[in-house]
């Protein structure tokens, strides 16, 4: 910081930065007081696409309310729906058909693949490449085709239900789901070659934004940020819900802590979804994917839920108070990302600007999420 | 010094491999969909708007007015009527509106549908000036259809 910007007043100025256009999906103001080029101080303004979900869900029946989930995080939705489902699941005591568990994890970690793809695309266009968005959404798409085959929809999902799955998959989506594992495996030494290994990448990403471990533990951080900064925790390893203990599936950590690391994890939890989703598909049971015993209005006993899944983002939990109606008492939704977020104001101090921008973007923002 | 002139020629090699893949990309065939003068056609259970299902012999729908529909939609967009007639067992639909600017497409009123007298429609263009294109009266649809 210049002398003279010791003072704030004389010699610093404000700029708005993030995508605040009316028009844009996700609007996200980040108020940076500036020192010429470096941030003095950076503080997110929130709450411009506040849609009240939480409230959304004590007016609606337990049911009525899983839509609400695809538009949460509209780049991994399922997961989403996997989370609320689980969560009234573990409520109401129903068991899940192990054949819908499988076909669950399966189109979650697809999901979780075309999220991670669009990311990588999104963020290098930040950084000013815009090829390797192309080339992701070439990837991306074939997964979107596979699920709109399967769930009706291509991003906000609605698929999975109290109980089971709204509809089973067929044949043709098991050998399309194989031969994409097969595609993405063979375009991911591409990807490298093009993207990680490259120059302008390392120089823009390594270094920048160093978060420590006690950092994101003092802010709640999960996910790939977390595991980015040496942190080992995943919820499907560290909480195992759903089928995910019968998998066999690493955890990418990095100790760098920075822009490139996060990068990393991300790319390597490319390659274990692609594992998970070909031993599903080999492993895949047979049999009914609804329970049998749903009862027509979900009526959770009286009591305190919580369930948490992990997202692409991190972990999502839902927690759910039920009064014994058919409508939640109160639903709280705890979004990765608004922790990931709040990273922002500490790490932006007395950094770039072009050097923030690095650092937002590798903390993969869904500002639906954040702003639920 | 050898550090300098080893990064420059790691650099520079790093950005050759790269245009490398995308010369390789330049003599490939075009994957994008050329969507006006190609449409895409829509997968069996793609979730557009809800359509009235007419019986496959007389084209009457199939609609039993037992509003289940109207009670498992989370929007409150769809609005049923019925009434009696002489000589028809249950009641005869004499409405069935959707608004469709509050829908969201899950599609909970058709699971909700014992008779399977609603389904989706594979429309995708949807563009419109007015609110009032998107009211959609379900009923004069199929008629229109059965002619």
């Amino acid at each position: 910081m210049s002398e003279m910007a010791c003072d704030k007043h004389k010699e610093t100025f404000v700029l708005n930065m993030g995508p605040q256009h009316p028009a844009t999906h996700g609007v996200l103001r980040v108020k940076l007081v500036m020192d010429g080029e470096y941030i003095v101080e950076a503080e997110p303004v929130l709450g411009y696409i506040h849609r009240m979900h939480e409230k959304m869900g004590e007016n609606r029946t337990w049911a009525q309310f899983m839509p609400n989930m695809g538009r949460l995080d509209y780049l991994g939705a399922l997961s989403y729906n996997h989370g609320y489902a689980a969560a009234v699941e573990r409520a109401a005591g129903i068991a899940v058909p192990e054949r819908a568990e499988y076909i669950r994890v399966m189109t979650v970690e697809l999901n979780r693949i075309s999220s991670h793809l669009l990311w990588m695309g999104a963020y290098l266009l930040d950084l000013g490449g815009f090829t390797p968005l192309l080339y992701a959404f070439d990837d991306r798409e074939k997964i979107l085709d596979m699920l709109e085959r399967v769930t009706g929809s291509r991003l906000t999902y609605c698929y999975f239900r109290f109980g089971g799955l709204y509809n089973d998959v067929d044949d043709q989506f098991l050998a399309e789901a194989k031969g994409f594992v097969a595609r993405l495996r063979s375009r991911l030494p591409m990807y490298h070659t093009l993207v990680t290994k490259n120059v302008i990448l390392m120089q823009r990403l390594k270094g920048i934004g160093v978060i420590d471990a006690d950092m994101c533990r003092r802010y709640g951080v999960t996910g790939p940020v977390a595991r980015g900064s040496g942190l080992n925790y995943d919820v499907r390893k560290n909480e195992p819900y759903s089928v995910y203990p019968q998998f066999d599936f690493d955890v990418p950590v990095y100790t760098e802590g920075d822009s490139m690391a996060r990068y990393m994890v991300r790319m390597d939890e490319i390659e274990q979804s692609l594992r998970i989703v070909e031993q599903a598909i080999d492993g895949l049971p047979d049999g009914p994917v609804m329970a049998e015993k749903v009862p027509k209005i979900v009526k959770p006993p009286k009591g305190d839920y919580y369930h948490a899944v992990e997202a692409a983002r991190g972990s999502f939990g839902v927690r759910l108070v039920s009064n014994g109606t058919n409508t939640p008492y109160r639903m709280k939704l705890r979004s990765p990302t608004y922790s990931n977020l709040s990273l922002l104001a500490e790490v932006a101090k007395g950094v770039t600007v072009a050097d923030a921008v690095a650092f937002m973007g590798s903390l993969d923002l869904v500002i639906p999420e954040i702003d639920r | 010094m050898g550090g300098y002139f080893k990064e420059i020629f790691d650099g520079v090699h790093s950005l050759v491999t790269g245009m490398g893949v995308t010369l390789k990309y330049l003599f490939q065939p075009v994957v994008t969909e050329q969507y006006p003068y190609v449409a895409p056609t829509m997968p069996d259970r793609f979730r557009g708007h809800i359509e009235l299902v007419g019986d496959e012999e007389t084209g009457a729908t199939k609609c039993i007015v037992c509003g289940m529909c109207q009670k498992a939609c989370p929007s409150g967009c769809i609005t049923v009527a019925g009434e009696k007639v002489e000589g028809v067992k249950g009641k005869v639909l004499t409405k069935y509106d959707l608004d469709f600017t509050k829908c969201s497409l899950c599609g909970i009123c058709v699971e909700s549908c014992k008779p399977g007298a609603i389904t989706f429609s594979k429309e995708y263009n949807l563009a419109g000036l007015r609110k009032e294109a998107y009211i959609y009266d379900l009923k004069k649809r199929l008629e229109e259809r059965k002619r």
